[in-house]
């Protein structure tokens, strides 16, 4: 499984890459390999709030529907609109172009509730046994 | 997903694990979700071949003739004008006309019969069968040394015809005894999907030559569950344990066709009082108004917020790019109607449309 070095994890696997006070969310590769193809995604609207670990997208694969996690608390900036036709970006870039919200974020220390990516990668190794 | 310990496993599962198949537990058996993703796989059946291990699938054969054995009273489809050589799909009730099962009858001979169940139902089947068969019939259950390889797609007939030269004359729901890999087998003209294709009888302990042979073909890709789903649905095909059960009848599963009024069966009294009860249901299938689909959680509503039914099965379609979904409501519902699916957290338009979803299938080509 790819994970990358300096952004932050959830145990839900959701990521958050920080620039400034500027997050960037997506699921990790964990998720969207256990998803499987991604078929549908439903985004938050711009400027809703969003509150750590609340819900707050919904996404469906072929199979099943899931809920994905708000990493970190703040206001919505930016949709990845490129999903609403073509969701299977997830699956094949899901570091990337398969990026799911951009917030402005409303407090740094939440960041002490995440995982490093070694934090996260030693998580993965668990819930593999 | 991972291997669950009390599910039995076919003969090709080190097969399937090989592939890099996502397996999950079906109906007792330890079967491939997914090998290389459900959209992959959907393109794979549609335009070329696919090739699907339905071991799991149960196989018996009964000795008689049609109504010295019982049989006749124990389907519910028409089996008196039956060449040999042909197949025909019906389901078997219980006293209230609810469904012990949907079934498949081949015809090897006037007094020989094959019948094809469902691999959840194997046991139930099997008793029902004891229970009702005459006592001078005869009767084998089979399954567990039966193999079956779903060899679907509209390449199909052209991958087979390598192996089986005598296959191109099969006709729909035709079957026959060919020789394959020096075995003597049955291969019926039949299938899950919508697309041209063969279901392939063969013996336990040697499908795994069969399934690597046919797999030589670089026109044929494995296809799991997941995507058989899809396809299945994509047809509006009923699935044992979503759109019928011990309480829907074939009736409410819209299988009237395949039902036999003018004979007698096992259930015909409670199949025609529940016509006119409360608890008479209607097959609907419907287009969800996006991608969203339509979940076997899922309730339907009337556009006035009236709960009119559930979601028996959804997913997905790539035919159709939307989600689809097939359901049972109360009151019949015809093509056009706007209905609406959900649950408390969410909602979503969508249309009833005509069956099958899917109308270019190459099934009868």
């Amino acid at each position: 499984m790819e994970i990358i070095e300096h952004y932050l994890y959830t145990k839900e696997h959701e990521w958050i890459n920080i620039e400034d006070n500027i997050g960037t969310i997506g699921i990790t590769d964990y998720a969207q390999s256990a998803l499987g193809d991604i078929t549908f995604v439903e985004l938050p609207s711009q400027d809703s709030e969003v509150e750590q670990f609340e819900e707050f997208v919904s996404v469906e694969s072929v199979k099943a529907a899931s809920d994905i996690f708000a990493p970190m608390s703040g206001r919505v900036i930016e949709v990845n609109s490129k999903l609403e036709e073509n969701p299977g970006l997830i699956n094949r870039y899901c570091y990337t172009k398969g990026w799911l919200v951009k917030i402005e974020i409303t407090s740094m220390e939440e960041t002490s509730n995440l995982m490093t990516a070694e934090e996260y990668e030693s998580y993965l190794e668990s819930i593999e046994q | 997903m991972s291997n669950v310990g009390s599910s039995k496993n076919t003969a090709l599962v080190e097969e399937h694990v090989s592939l890099g198949a996502k397996m999950v537990d079906f109906a007792g058996w330890n079967m491939p979700l997914q090998y290389e993703g459900i959209l992959q796989e959907f393109e794979y059946n549609r335009k070329t071949a696919s090739l699907f291990d339905c071991s799991h699938m149960g196989e018996f054969f009964i000795e008689g003739t049609l109504t010295a054995s019982g049989l006749s009273r124990i389907v519910t489809q028409k089996l008196t004008d039956m060449p040999v050589k042909t197949c025909r799909y019906g389901t078997m009730l219980n006293e209230n006309g609810g469904t012990i099962d949907d079934l498949i009858v081949y015809k090897i001979s006037e007094e020989k019969w094959m019948v094809v169940v469902n691999a959840a139902n194997i046991d139930k089947d099997r008793r029902h069968f004891l229970a009702h068969l005459s006592k001078s019939s005869g009767f084998q259950d089979v399954s567990l040394q039966t193999a079956k390889l779903d060899l679907q797609g509209p390449m199909s007939r052209e991958v087979l015809g390598r192996l089986v030269p005598g296959i191109q004359t099969l006709e729909y729901y035709g079957f026959d005894h060919f020789d394959l890999l020096g075995e003597k087998v049955i291969i019926s003209r039949t299938g899950y999907t919508g697309e041209l294709g063969y279901e392939i009888y063969f013996p336990w302990t040697k499908v795994k030559e069969l399934w690597k042979e046919i797999l030589k073909n670089d026109n044929v890709k494995p296809t799991g569950l997941g995507v058989r789903d899809v396809l299945r649905i994509e047809m509006c095909y009923p699935l044992y344990g979503h759109e019928l059960e011990e309480i829907i009848s074939p009736f409410d599963a819209g299988l009237k066709k395949f039902v036999d009024l003018s004979k007698d069966f096992i259930g015909k009294d409670g199949l025609l009082k529940r016509e006119d009860s409360g608890l008479k249901r209607n097959l609907v299938c419907f287009a969800s108004s996006n991608r969203r689909a339509p979940r076997a959680e899922h309730k339907l509503y009337s556009l006035d917020g009236y709960e009119c039914g559930v979601v028996t099965s959804g997913t997905f379609s790539p035919a159709l790019t939307c989600g689809i979904g097939i359901g049972l409501v109360r009151e019949p519902l015809k093509a056009g109607d706007q209905i609406i699916f959900g649950d408390e957290k969410s909602k979503n338009s969508a249309v009833v449309v005509s069956r099958p979803f899917y109308k270019s299938g190459s099934l009868k080509n």
